[in-house]
């Protein structure tokens, strides 16, 4: 028979299904089991209204118990066991001890951590900025559809576009790569003393004194504040302040690598092996997919700000500036959280950029690839179900914080 | 000490121009109450006035600095808005220190101005809540707290009751009148579709119609005197009774023979060539005095309306579609379907002719 036949087929017999089901259960209900009629009427009519609800979500509970509860189950009892031959054996903790002792999840925890900071981060910041501009002006329309095409990009297209960016070719001949061909262009004049060694100090010292700025804010409250401020607050703020405190020193740390880096100028970039960059390398294809969403979402939420409290900050005085950061931004405060904890999930899961691009070499290991690196290439299902183990109770708890988030938003 | 002074201000959205020729000299210490039917432009009026909306033609002033181009803080106003506008994210201290923040006045500054303030409006006890934490009446008392630390030249207000109930609204309004009398200085400019509002806060009325502004006036002015019908009908409820007629007698007294065959007299004086003139006679409803003799006004009573010190009657239609209402003092529900005569004292007999009062020829 025909795929397409059998699709029709099947959309036809499960839209049917449904509406037999539903139908026909609570027509069973109503006539058969707790009929509305006779001695008992009321009493049925109760009944039959505290099953109802269980009848619409019986088959949903049946699902998603099949399809997630049963594997999750499954995949932690896998994770106990060893194959032995063709049968298996429980060994315990003993999958998890291996794969702690693997000096590749470590690479792949510290990764997935990274990426965990960066890639949120940047999304929701560019997403943010994007929504405030793009709403400014005439044919922001346009540039927003731009900036959200990414989203209907799978995965493995973008990381495929995203490599011919990344791309090298001999320097004898013509790069194809967007990167490289920018890069071929510094030959050590002017113009790359400009772009490469005062742009990226001017821009890390202006992150730095954004960062200590934002952190002696921070610390400000402590000190000068007129209001008390309760001991968990203190410690809050402490810490993000001592966070703060060593972003400044990394960025001006790199502030003085960019001076002082030897480029190797007029030789064309491997850029995904250079281990620790590629990473970041990596990470941009998910921030130029994720953007688009954390800009759609933010701009909604922004056009939600009541326009007579921009106008009152304007009365008061507020500057641009000052109306997106204090009046707009905290306003939406739910909603950049929960698009920055979705990111967060989505992040965690990133599995297909990095198997297209560089499967996990040179470094760039992440914990869904190495989870599949077991399962399916090494075939080594306990240390494979292990490692998904570990992928789900890192997700659990942003999980959990982010559905509570949604619901307060929707509150 | 702030003086406003608006010359030929226009404001077109495109080609449609929603206010035009406005002229108005707002003296120190005046509350000036914008009122007209909804959609006339008040709201544009007062917002061009704040800055949050571009003056497109004419000037305005503030103490005789030109104010067009002038960013709304550098102005000297506040403004409270009709839904408060307050910040939801901050507390009440907060919101009311925002602007002064914004200012970089110093914390011990700005904390005796909050206090004082807040004790104005009695805050003092919700100075840390968010403001869902606080009944509508609080809220807007906030709105004004925030705008009272400034300290402002000129004090805007946007409808700024018409959110509460109406008792608040009672309550809120004599607090705005308290607030006026114990800033003597400030200048207010109030918008409001409320009546009463406007009579009992306003130093000045201006009543705006259709784009422009019909009159200007203390209220009692706008009420004894108003300059067109529209003005006569806008203020006083229920609404002044309008009757066309012709001048048949002029002088000091004018009689007037009107076209439901009653007889007006008014203390409009006449010249002599007005005779045979048509006109509109216009009574309040208050004004009315029931009489056996010569009638203005002759007619079958449909219904009544007692409401203790008054009673309203409202008479059949006329030909013409208007309906004549009657205010007597008294409870007098035993009128309703009997036929009613009502004349009035002279004095109280205004004289439109062509929409224009004769008053003011
Ligand atoms: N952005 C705009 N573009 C075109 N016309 C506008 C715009 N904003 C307001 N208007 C028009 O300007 C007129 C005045 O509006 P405004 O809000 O000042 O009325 P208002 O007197 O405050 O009415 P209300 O009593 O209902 O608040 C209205 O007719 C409105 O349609
Ligand atoms: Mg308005």
């Amino acid at each position: 028979m025909n795929p397409a036949l059998q699709a029709v087929i099947t959309i036809g017999l499960g839209v049917g299904g449904c509406l037999v089901y539903f139908y026909g259960s609570n027509l069973f209900l109503d006539k058969v089991l707790y009929p509305p009629r006779g001695p008992n009427a009321g009493r049925n009519i109760n009944r039959a209204n505290m099953i109802r609800p269980w009848l619409f979500l019986f088959p949903a509970i049946v699902l998603l118990g099949l399809y997630l509860a049963y594997p999750v189950v499954a995949t932690l009892w896998l994770s106990l066991n060893k194959q032995v031959g063709t049968g298996s054996e429980f060994v315990g903790f003993a999958n998890y001890a291996q794969m702690m002792s693997e000096e590749k999840f470590w690479e792949s925890m510290q990764n997935n951590m990274v990426w965990l900071v960066v890639v949120p981060a940047m999304s929701t910041a560019f997403g943010l900025l994007a929504a405030q501009l793009t709403d400014r002006i005439k044919w922001g329309n346009i540039a927003k559809s731009l900036i959200f095409m990414p989203m209907a990009i799978s995965f493995v297209g973008a990381s495929v576009i995203w490599k011919l960016v990344y791309d090298s070719r001999d320097a004898a001949v013509a790069q194809i790569g967007a990167l490289n061909a920018v890069w071929m262009k510094f030959e050590g004049g002017i113009w790359s003393v400009l772009f490469l060694r005062v742009l990226p100090v001017v821009l890390l010292l202006a992150f730095a004194a954004a960062v200590a700025w934002v952190a002696w804010g921070m610390v400000r409250v402590v000190l000068q504040s007129d209001r008390a401020v309760g001991g968990l607050e203190k410690l809050a703020r402490g810490l993000g302040a001592l966070v703060g405190l060593w972003l400044v020193y990394v960025a001006l740390s790199w502030a003085f690598g960019a001076v002082r880096a030897d480029l190797p100028y007029g030789v064309p970039q491997q850029f995904l092996t250079i281990p620790y960059w590629n990473n970041f390398f990596l990470m941009a294809v998910l921030i130029w997919i994720q953007t688009g969403f954390a800009m759609v979402i933010l701009s909604a939420a922004l056009r939600g700000v009541p326009e007579d409290t921009i106008e009152a900050a304007i009365i008061d005085g507020a500057n641009p500036f000052q109306v997106f950061f204090k009046i707009k931004v905290p306003q939406i405060m739910g909603t950049i959280v929960v698009v920055w904890t979705t990111i967060t999930i989505t992040v965690l899961k990133v599995f297909d950029i990095v198997l297209a691009m560089t499967n996990g070499q040179f470094q760039t290991q992440v914990l869904a690839n190495y989870m599949y690196d077991k399962l399916f290439r090494a075939g080594d299902w306990g240390v494979g179900s292990a490692s998904a183990m570990v992928i789900m109770l890192l997700v659990m708890p942003i999980l959990v914080w982010n559905v509570y988030n949604a619901r307060k938003e929707m509150r | 000490m702030a003086e406003l002074l608006l010359k030929d201000v226009e404001k077109a959205y495109g080609e449609v121009k929603v206010l035009k020729d406005i002229n108005l000299d707002i003296k120190t210490g005046e509350l000036i109450v914008f009122v007209g039917p909804s959609g006339c432009g008040k709201s544009t009026l007062l917002r061009m006035i704040a800055g949050l909306e571009k003056i497109t033609g004419g000037d305005f002033s503030i103490d005789g600095v030109r104010m067009n181009d002038v960013p709304p803080a550098q102005r000297g106003i506040a403004m409270v808005f009709q839904s408060y506008a307050l910040y939801p994210h901050m507390t009440v201290r907060d919101n009311m220190s925002f602007a002064l923040k914004i200012a970089k006045k110093s914390p011990e500054e700005i904390r005796a101005a909050v206090d004082k303030a807040a004790r104005i409006l009695q805050l003092t006890p919700y100075l840390d809540r968010l403001p869902k934490a606080l009944s509508g009446g609080q809220r807007q008392r906030v709105a004004i707290g925030r705008s009272i630390v400034r300290d402002p030249k000129v004090y805007l207000f946007d409808e700024p009751l018409s959110n509460l109930d109406a008792a608040l609204r009672v309550a809120t309004r004599i607090e705005i009148a308290q607030l006026k009398e114990a800033m003597p200085n400030s200048t207010m400019v109030y918008v409001t579709h409320d009546q009463v509002e406007a009579m009992t806060l306003a130093s000045r009325i201006v009543v705006l119609a259709g784009g422009g502004i019909s009159q200007v006036g203390s209220p009692l002015e706008l009420y004894e005197r108003p300059e067109n019908e529209f003005v006569a009908q806008f203020i006083g409820s229920p609404s002044m009774n309008l009757m066309t007629g012709e001048v048949v007698e002029t002088g000091e007294i004018t009689t007037v023979r009107l076209d439901n065959g009653g007889l007006a007299r008014s203390a409009v004086p006449t010249i002599a060539s007005d005779t045979g003139q048509k006109v509109k006679i216009g009574v309040r409803p208050e004004d009315f005095i029931e009489t056996t003799g010569e009638a203005i006004f002759t007619g079958d009573v449909e219904i009544t309306e007692a409401l203790g010190e008054v009673t309203l009657l409202y008479f059949k239609k006329q030909g013409d579609g208007h309906q004549v209402v009657g205010k007597l003092p008294g409870i007098r529900s035993e009128l309703r379907r009997t036929t009613v005569s009502l004349t009035a004292d002279p004095k109280k007999v205004h004289l439109f002719a062509n929409g224009r009062s004769l008053l003011y020829r």
